[in-house]
């Protein structure tokens, strides 16, 4: 049996060479990069390096980029510092209907905290569009806050020209791009985005470690209190390796980011258009205007969970926005928030793709995912038959 | 997540599909929830379930519950069946997760509402 990760929006392999970047600090370079003396000194370098390339990853200064413990950690910060230091200005933020938990429940938080939260809907494929935005700004707008690229669906939103009414409007603009850096380019000063968050793991760094983007001239309260780590914006003893992981990761993702989506963009679309041939299926997310490596189809008249076990029984790893795999009764709220009735929903699959994907790889996952169909489709009560 | 047990019923369902000349047919969930469960029965003239059947649309536990709740009414009366607790279902698969235990639930209503309707249609047919 061959073994397919398609997974990728969860998480990634390691790189070799980011992993090879990374062990001097996890064995001889132990020092505290706080401390004045040589091993400290070292440690600060690796350190430095990571914040350079980072850096120039996105098109930013070193001191724009603050090191986090994950993507959540930099929504967390961000949208908490906004609401923080601007409430004498307002106390309202907008931001969409599709936004990661990490952003949603935040902004819930903030809601019990007296902030009001425009919730955009987004359309039929995963969009909002910069008018939605602009006719949603009100004088007491702090923030707002859209994702550059859904983590489910792939839809790819319109983010300069968000940016460009933000500005216009005289409010900041976050975005969490966790599934879009080192996947397509993200330039934040050509863009326009005042705070940006981004996770190593998404790009074949490691777990544990993340970057915020915060422009400067902007300063938010501190994650957290103590030492003077990360200019006294994120105190805490440094994850050196994670953060060295971190800048070896997106140094490599970046540097091959054309040849790498356009790979991807075939393969994409290679599995795309096998899982057409199937019958009634329907494609989640814009038909382009969506990530190189992210699919997702609901295949009707079956469940998702479902369709995942007997992919993982056969060597395919994927995921699903169905309920069963959530723990919770309601499916994928991006999925609902599109339009997509609750049983079709329920059958969603989404079949994520890296660097290392093989054609082999998307065939083989073809074979099963159409034999999967055939099988649950057998067996399921409300499938009409052929 | 799930045990072996379950797994296996759900990559190896016993009695899946209908059943030719079933007297007693029942479906209980809704596509919404994601889990709909339909339970077919052959009761012969002794009140013994000759044969069972069943389709599911949902999750792996969904397909399990239902695959082993025909396994424990095949060959038994009809008030076995009706006795069957989702709890004997759980136990029988080794255990199920907790968001699942509702599945559960679902393969007991189903082999209920599967009795309920040979009753109505004996009734139907005696009258």
């Amino acid at each position: 049996m061959r073994n397919v990760y398609l997974d990728n929006a969860a998480t990634t392999a390691l790189a070799p060479a980011v992993l090879e970047q990374m062990l001097p600090y996890l064995t001889e370079v132990y020092g505290n990069p706080s401390s004045v003396h040589a091993y400290g000194r070292r440690a600060k370098q690796g350190i430095d390096l990571a914040r350079e390339q980072v850096a120039a990853a996105l098109g930013c200064e070193t001191g724009e980029v603050i090191f986090t413990g994950c993507g959540t950690e930099s929504d967390n910060t961000a949208l908490l510092g906004v609401a923080e230091r601007y409430k004498s200005k307002g106390r309202h933020i907008i931001t969409t209907n599709v936004e990661h938990h990490a952003v949603l429940h935040t902004c819930a938080y903030l809601e019990k905290q007296g902030y009001e939260v425009t919730y955009l809907p987004v359309d039929a494929e995963g969009l909002i569009t910069p008018e939605q935005v602009r006719s949603a700004i009100r004088s007491d707008t702090i923030l707002v806050s859209v994702m550059f690229a859904n983590n489910e669906v792939g839809t790819i939103m319109p983010i300069p020209e968000i940016a460009a009414v933000c500005h216009e409007k005289d409010v900041l603009f976050h975005t969490d791009a966790v599934q879009a850096v080192g996947h397509v380019p993200v330039r934040v000063r050509e863009m326009g985005i005042d705070l940006l968050s981004l996770s190593a793991h998404k790009f074949h760094g490691p777990k544990g470690v993340g970057a915020l983007y915060c422009r400067k001239g902007l300063r938010l309260p501190p994650h957290s209190m103590g030492g003077a780590q990360e200019q006294g914006r994120r105190a805490g003893t440094e994850n050196t390796a994670g953060i060295v992981g971190l800048g070896a990761a997106i140094e490599l993702a970046c540097s091959h980011i054309e040849q790498n989506s356009a790979k991807m963009i075939e393969l994409r679309d290679r599995l795309m258009r096998g899982i057409e041939t199937i019958p009634e299926v329907k494609l989640n997310g814009h038909p382009t205007k969506r990530l190189p490596n992210n699919v997702n189809y609901s295949i009707k008249y079956i469940e998702g969970e479902s369709i995942l076990l007997m992919l993982d029984l056969n060597g395919v790893a994927a995921s699903s926005g169905s309920a069963c795999t959530s723990g919770s009764l309601d499916p994928s709220h991006v999925l609902l928030a599109m339009g997509l009735p609750h049983e079709i929903a329920h059958g969603s699959v989404r079949l994520t793709l890296s660097d290392d994907t093989t054609q082999e790889d998307i065939d083989y996952t073809l074979d099963v995912l159409r034999a999967t169909a055939d099988r649950l489709r057998n067996m399921s009560p409300i499938y009409p038959g052929k | 997540m799930y045990t072996e047990k379950v797994l296996d019923h759900f990559s190896h369902p016993r009695n899946m599909g209908e059943v030719q000349g079933a007297n007693g047919v029942g479906m209980v969930g809704n596509a919404k929830c994601g889990d709909i469960m339909q339970m077919f029965i052959k009761v012969n003239d002794d009140g013994i379930i000759e044969d069972v059947g069943f389709k599911t649309f949902g999750c792996g536990a969904a397909i399990a519950t239902s695959s082993m709740a025909t396994e424990m009414i095949k060959g038994k009366s009809v008030d076995e069946a009706l006795a069957l607790s989702n709890a004997a279902v759980v136990e029988a698969l080794e255990g199920l997760p907790p968001q699942k235990i509702h599945c559960s639930v679902l393969a007991e209503e189903a082999v209920r509402a599967a009795v309920e309707d040979y009753q109505k249609n004996k009734t139907g047919a005696g009258a």
